[in-house]
């Protein structure tokens, strides 16, 4: 039996599936990394309001911040958008620049989450100090380490497609890397309404 | 969505030139933008609420502020991660499902459970805690 005959053997029912199963299977792996996610919330819903007598979320807590930093997520999920839609154009010097845009603000984004651990930890509010936060260090030190490693994922991107084009493999990685990116601003919105404007309402 | 079912359609009809099936609809300027406001509108509004605090009882804005966070994933998924019932066969909405009922039943059930502990435990005197390890 020879290649083509194997295929159309298989394919004989006419069904639709994909013929690479990447996105699924990166789908299923976010799927996978929303559990994880979870956890670490309904830890923080459980520990959140054990203080230990220390420091609370309204003396630690900036919203300001919090607002800025919001922003610059939203805005890296916006402009990778745009990325995918000139990569769809097959314009690839105007995706390699949306990318490192996105790339730019995803490391403001991170800069801003280490100024406020860096103050937090200057005040004495250690992960340490209390059950809330341990959780909440852990909570968001988790998510701000997806979006760091989301930066990594992106600049090895940018190379790639910068050497090699927008190749069909290189489309694969960067519509990978999208769910990716969107995944973590979803989490955020979690972030943002279930620990900071949640915990300063307490 | 039905814009983006008929995308899907026509890339089936008009051949196999970008390895079809493997890179999903991008969506559109249009579906991004839409999104992309939608979201600041929806994260402004929470942060004003709490911030400006707009309204006396914090119960009615923990549930508003929560409403809101709830719209604005829904937001997300539709206009940004382009999540329809078709991608993938289906397969791509069955796992999400799948995973919100496990999300809904780890967190209502750790919140339930452990706030039932807590207003059972035994209370601690001031003694005790300051003996804490």
């Amino acid at each position: 039996m020879s290649a083509d005959e194997a295929i159309s053997y298989y394919d004989m029912k006419g069904e639709h599936h994909p013929e690479n199963g990447t996105m699924l299977g990166f789908w299923l792996y976010l799927m996978s990394d929303c559990l994880v996610f979870a956890v670490l919330f309904a830890m923080y819903g459980v520990l959140g309001g054990n203080y230990a007598a220390g420091p609370g979320p309204k003396e630690l807590f900036e919203l300001p911040v919090v607002a800025v930093n919001t922003s610059m997520l939203l805005f890296s999920s916006i402009t990778y958008g745009f990325a995918m839609l000139e990569m769809a154009r097959n314009r690839k010097s105007a995706t390699l620049s949306w990318l490192a845009i996105t790339g730019l603000f995803g490391a403001a984004f991170v800069g801003l989450e280490l100024h406020e651990f860096a103050h937090l930890i200057s005040e004495g509010a250690v992960p340490q100090r209390s059950a809330f936060l341990s959780s909440f260090f852990t909570l968001v030190g988790t998510h701000g380490l997806h979006v760091s490693f989301g930066i990594v994922w992106l600049v090895t991107l940018m190379v790639q497609v910068g050497k090699g084009g927008l190749t069909v493999e290189n489309r694969r990685r960067l519509s990978c890397l999208s769910l990716f990116w969107h995944f973590l601003d979803v989490v955020w919105i979690g972030v943002f309404t279930f620990v900071y404007l949640m915990g300063v309402l307490r | 969505m039905s814009a983006a079912h008929d995308e899907h359609d026509a890339r089936h009809v008009h051949g196999h030139d970008r390895g079809h099936g493997e890179a999903e609809a991008h969506g559109s300027f249009k579906a991004y933008m839409t999104g992309f406001v939608l979201s600041v509108v929806l994260t402004a509004i929470p942060f004003w609420l709490v911030m400006g605090g707009v309204i006396a009882d914090k119960q009615v804005t923990t549930l508003i502020i929560m409403a809101f966070a709830v719209v604005q994933i829904f937001v997300h998924m539709i206009y940004f991660l382009h999540m329809n019932t078709s991608s993938e066969g289906g397969w791509n909405m069955l796992a999400l499902i799948f995973t919100l009922v496990l999300v809904v039943i780890t967190l209502s059930g750790s919140l339930w459970v452990m706030y039932h502990m807590n207003a059972n435990m035994m209370p601690m005197s001031v003694h005790d805690m300051r003996n804490m390890p």
